[in-house]
């Protein structure tokens, strides 16, 4: 499980987020929605570390992520798998590469069992045959996928997925919905994503919450979102419609 | 301001130090990424560093025998030469042409991929990037950067021989006894000391300037030239500190 407690973060004078709550269950996905540029991006990267707060605590499976010594940090993070927002796939390596490079690294596993498992993590996301390419000759859908395959590979508790289908045609952002959809369903995480892209909050969420002005000014199920008077849930909805 | 900093550079490049020196056994596991590195650092500077240090050999060699002419007879050309390469020459030419090879490589490709969250990706594979990404570098750096001043002298001397002879009518074996004659090895493991320690600078300097990158294309660009700018000054000044203590 993890709980994010009053976390605050400041960058010189900006204040993006101001006292952030919320927990994640076991098993469900929570999207963070909210307007581009409100600190979603931000406050996902609180959760594996990546960022400290400035007050306030993340804490997964009992551990608070911000106190801890780095090399606890290195070992938590391995329960995660993140997709970014850019895929961030590694120019240099291969698509082979890319997903083989956290096996590589954290499992003492032969070269031929690496590469069935990417093989493996490959199928999953729906690509085959790709594995020599470079990232350069990918397209935008194929890097997420690539992306995702990368984030499934050390088999995570965890998944997080930062604007998963932005930067892709509808087309493309449906076939990524879908693939998430498969996956929670298929693997049982835990999952957060973040997104402005309220369609695909609503195919992929369990819960959806709502940042606004640095805090959660709502969280519930579709139902409850849809139902909401919260002018800022009206407002973020309205300006999606 | 610019105080403050000078010491942010300083406390960032002694974290990254730290952590390279902390995590070099487990670097020794991957060593691949060394190799590569080296091939990278070494084999492919090969032909620059051979270009350059033959023109620097050739110019050394024209203006020591104007230089000397009018006093010193052109027999003892090869000593002047010779040392004039092994001590300054050789490491120093070599440095600053690695320094804008592979030290301005290093802050691009880490600033390029700091300003595509590449380096928040190794972070959340729980990858080291001072591991992954500084050590095999480093080491890579002061492995080859002596190897290549051995390169670098050799072609030096070499071309200086045939300038000579050419140009100044010296035979090769006057020359070539003037240099054996005046050799010490103090000389040549002097050059290649200051040439480790020009290793250790480059690299630190590329990756450090690559790892503090921000923005975006422009913020790669300014990493890019600090990285060389800040090489090339600390060369030097490594150059004269460690020439005082070997040679002093």
């Amino acid at each position: 499980m993890i709980e994010v407690r009053g976390v605050r973060k400041s960058f010189n004078n900006n204040q993006v987020l101001r006292g952030v709550s919320f927990e994640v269950m076991e098993g469900e996905t929570l999207v963070i929605i909210g307007k581009s540029g409100c600190g979603k991006t931000v406050l996902l990267k609180h959760l594996i570390g990546l960022i400290e707060p400035d007050e306030g605590d993340i804490v997964v499976d009992g551990i608070v992520v911000n106190r801890v010594k780095r090399e606890e940090l290195l070992e938590l993070r391995k329960r995660f798998g993140m997709l970014f927002q850019s895929a961030a796939l590694f120019d240099s390596l291969s698509v082979e590469e890319n997903i083989a490079l956290p096996l590589k690294e954290h499992s003492s596993m032969s070269k031929e069992t690496i590469a069935r498992k990417v093989k493996e993590k490959l199928a999953l996301v729906g690509l085959e045959k790709i594995e020599h390419l470079k990232p350069s000759e990918l397209s935008g859908g194929m890097k997420k996928r690539v992306g995702l395959a990368r984030a499934l590979v050390l088999e995570p508790s965890y998944l997080l997925f930062d604007e998963p289908t932005t930067g892709v045609d509808p087309i493309m952002a449906d076939r990524i919905n879908d693939l998430i959809i498969d996956l929670q369903n298929r693997l049982k995480v835990t999952a957060i994503a973040v997104t402005h892209d309220l369609r695909s909050a609503y195919k992929i969420g369990t819960r959806l919450a709502l940042l606004s002005e640095g805090r959660i000014g709502f969280i519930g199920t579709l139902a409850d979102i849809k139902n909401s008077k919260d002018p800022a849930v009206v407002e973020f909805i309205r300006g999606y419609g | 301001m610019r105080l403050l900093q000078f010491f942010f550079h300083l406390g960032d490049i002694s974290i990254m130090l730290k952590e390279g020196l902390v995590q070099f056994p487990r670097a020794l596991k991957s060593f691949d990424l060394t190799v590569s590195q080296m091939h990278a650092i070494g084999y492919s500077s090969l032909p620059l560093i051979v270009l350059t240090s033959a023109f620097s050999g050739m110019v050394v060699t024209v203006q020591t025998a104007y230089q000397i002419r009018e006093y010193v007879p052109l027999e003892y050309l090869g000593v002047g030469v010779g040392k004039a390469i092994m001590l300054e020459l050789g490491p120093v030419i070599t440095g600053l042409m690695l320094a804008g090879r592979a030290g301005a490589a290093m802050a691009a490709e880490i600033g390029s991929m700091k300003v595509t969250e590449q380096i928040d990706a190794l972070e959340a594979f729980s990858i080291d990037p001072y591991r992954y990404l500084f050590v095999p570098r480093f080491f890579a750096s002061i492995i080859m950067l002596p190897v290549l001043v051995i390169f670098a002298n050799s072609v030096g001397i070499l071309s200086g021989v045939l300038i000579a002879n050419v140009a100044l009518d010296v035979d090769i074996h006057t020359f070539a006894e003037s240099l054996k004659f005046f050799f010490r090895y103090k000389d040549l493991l002097g050059g290649l000391a200051k040439s480790v320690f020009f290793g250790g600078v480059i690299s630190t300097m590329g990756c450090h300037y690559g790892f503090t990158t921000r923005g975006g294309a422009e913020g790669v660009g300014k990493a890019t030239t600090g990285a060389v700018v800040a090489s090339s000054v600390l060369i030097l000044v490594c150059d004269y500190l460690i020439g005082a203590v070997v040679y002093g």
